[in-house]
């Protein structure tokens, strides 16, 4: 009689081609997890080198240095140092007499335009700004840094062809000639962009910077996270540590998560709507962005909130119960402490999320072009994401290279969170 | 000592009866449709340790935290009939369970100290019931139900750290010194050794012991060699029913009901 149970032998051939094959599988399947690893690194790489090499040059800045004469006649011919005074003054003049000091040969009216247009014309608000500061400046000659213009500047960082036909790029033979001729007087350096993490946005590419973008952003998110982590924390210490499991209960549940899956942009018809409309809260201001983002963030809080709730063992609450904590104590003594770390990893996740976003904030009005640095929650501000998007839709040279460098200081700031999000998670991650 | 059943079966001593604490009549316990614990009368005895055995679910544990009103907090948990504490019916609406609780403490099978240092677990009860004030009273109850837990020595030098940083036996003591430092009067116990190592549960043996002293102990086991060796009173649920109650001696050595028997034979458990 054959014994069934016996089978083939382990040595048998057939067993070890059987057990040759599982290996292989084994093998393959592990290559195909290390090459789609390696094709989203690729990807990543590829991305961030594209951003990267588009966006570096913006944060130098060709600078032109000239010998102003702060001519008393032109700037305050009445002697009064008066401010209203200082203030009426035409410094474009007193920059383009210093231009043709250097280049006398630009006689006409169009040479001297053409010659004007290597600075950046935002140097009369420079002269002006010093010599409000410093009245006792007039009068005298003094050496200054100017931008150059972006066309300039971009001209120095070899962004405009020099071979093509004069008609074909935006600065003549004439103009590329005197900057040549500035250049080898060693009157053009490149400087470290400072501008650009100091003044707010800018029709003119040389003078626009990310600053406005960046409180604007700021004041967002604190309105989006002075809203939605209280109330995130509150709804899920509820739901998960007090609210009777009922059909409600379970209606409300499936609804958060349900609010986590609506597209952003709703969130802004929603605000639109309520907070604009209905409400009559000013356009473009952080509060209302923030007020949109913190809906949008809600579930995002509520849902990790729970998570982390969830994973405290029941046996710290059953130890605290059965001292005689109250359910409210227990909750804050015990439970919500505990949760903390993970609450605040979802918080911080669900706030880099709100800072990068666009959509819903396009819809109240947080798409303005605004050159002034937010001052408060209910000024018009626009976002970093946004002036992203504002930039990206620029034709100008110069804004290419800053619309990249915007997207570097939002990665570096979703980094740091991220960064934050995993070292708390680390820190206070606890063994039971 | 009168005959055993078995030699490593040590009895507690020959008990002479002790006033009532606890009280309770006709409790029966539902968890949502399903009955976990039927019809059970028992009176605990102040001052004594009373063993609850039997098989596993059987309802002991349930039972045992109807005591202290725990199965509140379970949602679909009903509890009927009255449990009577000093004559009070703790299940009347105007008892206060967090008053309850400080009079009734609990020990959990697994050693459940809070992610806090040794020091804060054992203030912790004192400072939400109020019984402390200040640093020096709440020292002195630290060390004192430390010593009483029979913990303080091994202790004493690192009141700061970590509760969970304790080996399991020294877990479970400090659990013990937790619950009695809101002085109460029960102290219930379910299972306390069981995750616990054989000596560390022979020190836990015998600090029960020594705790009968001060305080009424129900203590749930599924080791019918625990039961023997630290009760006084032993009561055998079968399937949510209370099949036997009795002096822990007679319950081992001469039961009654033919259930027991078996059981405390080995015949299914
Ligand atoms: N939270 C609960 N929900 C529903 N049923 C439960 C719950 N706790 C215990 N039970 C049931 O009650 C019965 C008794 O359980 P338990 O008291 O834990 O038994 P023991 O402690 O004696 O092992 C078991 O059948 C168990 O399934
Ligand atoms: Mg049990």
């Amino acid at each position: 009689m054959t014994d069934l149970l016996a089978g083939r032998a382990l040595t048998d051939a057939a067993a070890r081609r059987q057990l040759n094959r599982r290996h292989r599988a084994e093998r393959r399947f592990k290559y195909y997890g290390l090459a789609a690893i390696f094709a989203a690194l690729g990807v990543l790489a590829v991305l961030l080198v594209t951003i990267v090499g588009a966006g570096y040059s913006a944060f130098q800045q060709t600078h032109i240095q000239l010998d102003i004469e702060l001519r008393e006649d032109l700037i305050d011919p009445d002697g009064t140092r008066k401010e209203a005074d200082i203030r009426q003054a035409n410094y474009a003049v007193l920059v383009r007499d210093a231009l043709i000091k250097i280049f006398p040969d630009a006689s006409g009216r169009r040479d001297r335009r053409a010659l004007a247009r290597l600075v950046s014309s935002g140097a009369d608000i420079q002269l002006l700004n010093m010599v409000l500061a410093d009245a006792t400046l007039i009068g005298s000659t003094q050496t200054i840094w100017f931008k150059a213009s972006a066309d300039f500047d971009s001209l120095s960082k070899g962004q405009i062809p020099r071979d093509v036909p004069e008609d074909a790029r935006k600065v003549s033979d004439k103009q590329i000639a005197w900057f040549d001729h500035l250049a080898a007087l060693g009157l053009v350096e490149k400087k470290f962009n400072t501008g650009f993490f100091t003044t707010a946005d800018s029709r003119e590419p040389e003078q626009a910077g990310i600053l406005g973008a960046v409180v604007g952003s700021l004041l967002t998110l604190i309105v989006t996270l002075v809203l939605s982590f209280p109330i995130g924390v509150m709804a899920a210490v509820y739901l998960e540590e007090f609210a009777p499991k009922n059909r409600l209960t379970d209606f409300i549940e499936i609804n958060i998560n349900n609010l986590a899956a609506v597209p952003s942009i709703v969130f802004g018809l929603l605000g639109l709507a309520v907070f604009l409309n209905f409400f009559g809260l000013p356009r473009s201001a952080p509060l209302v962005g923030g007020m949109v983002l913190a809906l949008m963030t809600l579930p995002t809080i509520i849902i990790a909130s729970r998570a982390a709730l969830r994973a405290v063992p029941p046996s710290i609450r059953e130890a605290a119960l059965g001292m005689g904590a109250s359910p409210v104590q227990t909750v804050t003594h015990h439970v919500l402490p505990l949760a903390m770390p993970g609450i605040l990893t979802g918080t911080i996740i669900g706030m880099a999320q709100a800072l990068g976003e666009t959509a819903p904030l396009l819809m109240i009005g947080m798409v303005a072009f605004i050159v002034d640095v937010p001052g408060s929650f209910t000024d018009a501000a626009t976002v970093l994401p946004v002036q992203v998007f504002l930039w990206a839709d620029a034709p100008e040279r110069g804004f290419v290279e800053r619309t990249s460098a915007a997207i570097m200081v939002l990665l570096a700031f979703l980094i740091v969170m991220n960064i934050l999000a995993v070292v708390l998670r680390r820190r206070f991650e606890r063994r039971w | 000592m009168t005959a055993m059943p078995d030699q490593d079966v040590e009895m507690g001593r020959a008990p002479a009866p002790m006033p009532n604490k606890i009280r309770t009549q006709h409790v029966s316990v539902y968890y949502g449709d399903k009955c976990a614990i039927k019809d059970v009368s028992l009176d605990i005895e102040s001052n004594r340790v009373t063993a609850f055995i039997g098989p596993s679910g059987c309802g002991k544990s349930t039972f045992l935290r109807c005591i202290n009103r725990m199965n509140d907090t379970i949602d679909i948990c009903r509890v009927d009939g009255s449990i009577v504490l000093d004559g009070t019916d703790i299940y009347d609406s105007k008892i206060d369970v967090v008053q309850l609780r400080a009079r009734v403490g609990m020990v959990f099978q697994k050693p459940n100290p809070f992610p806090k240092s040794i020091y804060d677990n054992v203030a912790y009860g004192p400072r939400i019931h109020g019984l402390v004030s200040g640093r020096g009273e709440t020292d002195d109850v630290v060390e004192a139900s430390l010593n009483r837990a029979g913990l303080w020595d091994e202790v004493k030098d690192r009141l700061q750290d970590p509760g969970t940083s304790l080996s399991g036996g020294q877990q479970q003591r400090l659990c013990i010194a937790r619950a009695i430092a809101v002085q109460p009067e029960v102290i219930l116990m379910d299972e306390p050794c069981s995750a616990l190592d054989p000596i560390a549960t022979a020190r836990i043996e015998e600090l029960i012991d020594e705790l009968r002293a001060n305080y009424t102990i129900i203590i749930v086991t599924h080791s019918m060699q625990q039961a023997a060796r630290v009760s006084q009173r032993t009561a055998f649920f079968h399937l949510g029913d209370l099949i036997e109650f009795g002096d822990t001696e007679q319950v081992f050595t001469n039961p009654i009901e033919q259930k027991t028997q078996d059981y405390i034979t080995g015949r299914f458990g």
